[in-house]
């Protein structure tokens, strides 16, 4: 059993989320007693495609071809189709491309398609099962594709790859796709600079309506800028536009699933606990003891949040301060 | 235009998850199941929103049983003209995605919507399946959609922000948050949705490629440690020492 994995790539840089998907499929190699292979679309240094050898990436097909640079869902499903018909693992990314492609993928290759891997997989006696979270991180369920082709999608954060040492060699892949292939024209992109990317952070701090108002949110944003982490918000709050929508955190906005998600003055309703009941460590500050969110959390602080996140932001700088 | 809705049916979000014979179906036991909200409020509002501005005709599909008959007139009391519900059980996407596509190329339409990943099975593929199925344009994660002149110009979410990208139609779009405003059904829409055309299909029992083996619920609860207010330097040492997360 071959295993195929698409990495992908931003302004020429592979995404974080494409290592792990990467590191996904080199596991599932060694498992199955085979080697993984990547393929790439898209301009790219050779240097920075190496780094996948770190990450027991065999060998990269590498379609350095500037029409892929923007995203068209059926053009780079086509493509990776074509390289896919040898393998017998195809692994994704379960972020915002490959939520639309890898089912693309899994179409044309009429092959079971299983979203969302959250661990690595099993394989026992010849069966391979992939491991997802379903009913938003209350369960997991252990998959099993019917057909011998398989195609697999991993979330993001959801592990963290091991770097080891070793090179991959680097091919050139021309897929036969015609311009008409690519449908999609890009007419703009808002980039929300100097901010983490929420659904790629590590760390995330996040506040609700404990916080009172818009404007308080300062001491909010002092921490995450110390910690180096992203800023979210409660439903609640993005409703009534104290907070931007893409830092609504829940249900019906973003899953989130962090090493540390720190919640300030978010009573823990059932829908915002879906969005982020997947982070490693939860810490929430309430003033409520009775709030729901602390059954959910790994740590807890009852307090004002105008007295406990001032002095976290102190403590923080004082750990940082000594571990330099 | 003619916009096709997917909706599908998954349990209220309160509902107690658990799993039944040896932990290999879950249990529906007491379980409310409803519209999946971003099939409900982001999707369906959209297709009523174009609908209203340009006129034309949305149609719901729904693959799934005779039980389903709730969610489907509760979608034509928001404002689908008809229904249509292809007689299975939904376990597989695969399956559900060629039923859905075998329609949708008989059926004249512009558009299909869909919402984002369900809340049971977070799974994200009946938009992209079926958009393969009909080798059609598609845009994933669209916050905003406007439709003109044959093209849909939609901005749809990337990591650490938007892309405003121009598609040809037909093309298959997927919701997320703040696509439209949610709607809660009136009175005059209950009355009409109970004459309203629901079209039970035969399905024509495509493959099923995946299938769950056994389900895992977490061993135990969490156990919060507290920290004092006064001792905030405390919480700081347990993540760094304890959870080794900074």
């Amino acid at each position: 059993m071959s295993v195929l994995v698409f990495v992908e790539i931003a302004d020429g840089k592979i995404k974080k989320a494409a290592y792990e998907a990467a590191y996904y499929a080199a596991k599932t190699a060694e498992l199955t007693g085979t080697t993984a292979e990547a393929v790439v679309l898209g301009t790219a240094g050779a240097d920075e495609l190496a780094n996948l050898g770190n990450f027991g990436i065999a060998k990269i097909h590498h379609a350095n071809d500037a029409r892929f640079n923007t995203f068209d869902s059926k053009a780079f499903a086509k493509a990776i189709a074509e390289k896919a018909s040898g393998a017998d693992i195809v692994v994704l990314s379960f972020g915002p491309n490959g939520k639309l492609l890898a089912p693309r993928v899994a179409v044309r290759l009429k092959a079971g398609y299983v979203p969302g891997a959250a661990e690595l997989p099993t394989f026992e006696g010849g069966t391979l099962k992939v491991v997802k979270n379903v009913f938003s991180g209350k369960a997991k369920a252990f998959y099993q594709v019917a057909t011998a082709k398989k195609v697999v999608a991993v979330s993001p954060n959801s592990l963290s790859p091991v770097k080891g040492s070793g090179t991959a060699a680097v091919e050139a892949f021309a897929p036969a796709v015609s311009d008409a292939d690519f449908g999609t024209v890009v007419k703009s992109v808002d980039k929300l600079t100097g901010h983490i990317p929420l659904t790629e952070a590590d760390l995330v701090v996040s506040a609700g309506r404990g916080l009172k108002g818009p404007e308080n949110w300062g001491m909010i944003e002092e921490l995450a800028n110390e910690m180096g982490a992203a800023t979210a918000c409660s439903r609640a709050v993005a409703d009534v536009d104290w907070r931007p929508h893409h830092e609504h955190v829940g249900q019906t906005g973003f899953m989130v699933k962090p090493n540390l998600y720190i919640a300030v003055g978010i009573s823990g309703a059932i829908q915002h606990l879906a969005g982020v009941n997947q982070s490693k460590v939860i810490v929430v500050i309430n003033t409520d003891p009775e709030a729901p969110f602390f059954k959910a959390a790994d740590y807890g602080i009852v307090g004002d949040a105008f007295v406990v996140v001032p002095k976290l932001i102190e403590e923080y700088k004082k750990f940082k301060a000594a571990a330099h | 235009m003619k916009i096709l809705v997917p909706i599908s049916k998954v349990p209220d979000t309160t509902s107690k998850i658990a799993f039944v014979d040896n932990n290999t179906k879950f249990s529906t036991d007491n379980v409310q199941f409803i519209m999946n909200p971003t099939d409900e409020w982001y999707a369906l509002t959209k297709a009523l929103e174009l609908k209203e501005a340009q006129g034309g005709e949305v149609v719901v599909i729904h693959a799934g049983l005779a039980d389903s008959e709730q969610v489907i007139r509760k979608a034509l009391a928001i404002g689908a003209d008809s229904a249509f519900r292809i007689d299975m059980d939904p376990t597989d996407a695969y399956a559900v995605s060629v039923e859905i596509a075998n329609h949708a190329k008989t059926g004249g339409y512009d558009l299909v919507i869909t919402g984002k990943e369900t809340i049971d099975y977070n799974s994200f593929e009946v938009g992209g399946m079926v958009a393969e199925l009909l080798d059609w344009n598609a845009v994933a994660l669209v916050s905003k959609l406007d439709v003109a002149g044959g093209k849909a110009t939609a901005t749809r979410d990337i990591e650490g922000g938007t892309e405003t990208v121009e598609i040809s139609l037909p093309a298959v779009i997927c919701a997320t948050k703040d696509l439209a405003a949610a709607r809660i059904p009136n009175m005059k829409g209950i009355m009409a949705s109970r004459t309203k055309p629901l079209t039970v299909l035969a399905a024509t029992g495509a493959d099923k490629l995946t299938s769950i083996a056994s389900y895992q619920t977490p061993e135990k609860a969490k156990e919060c440690k507290y920290v004092s207010v006064d001792n905030v330097a405390e919480l700081v040492r347990l993540l760094h020492e304890e959870a080794k997360v900074i």
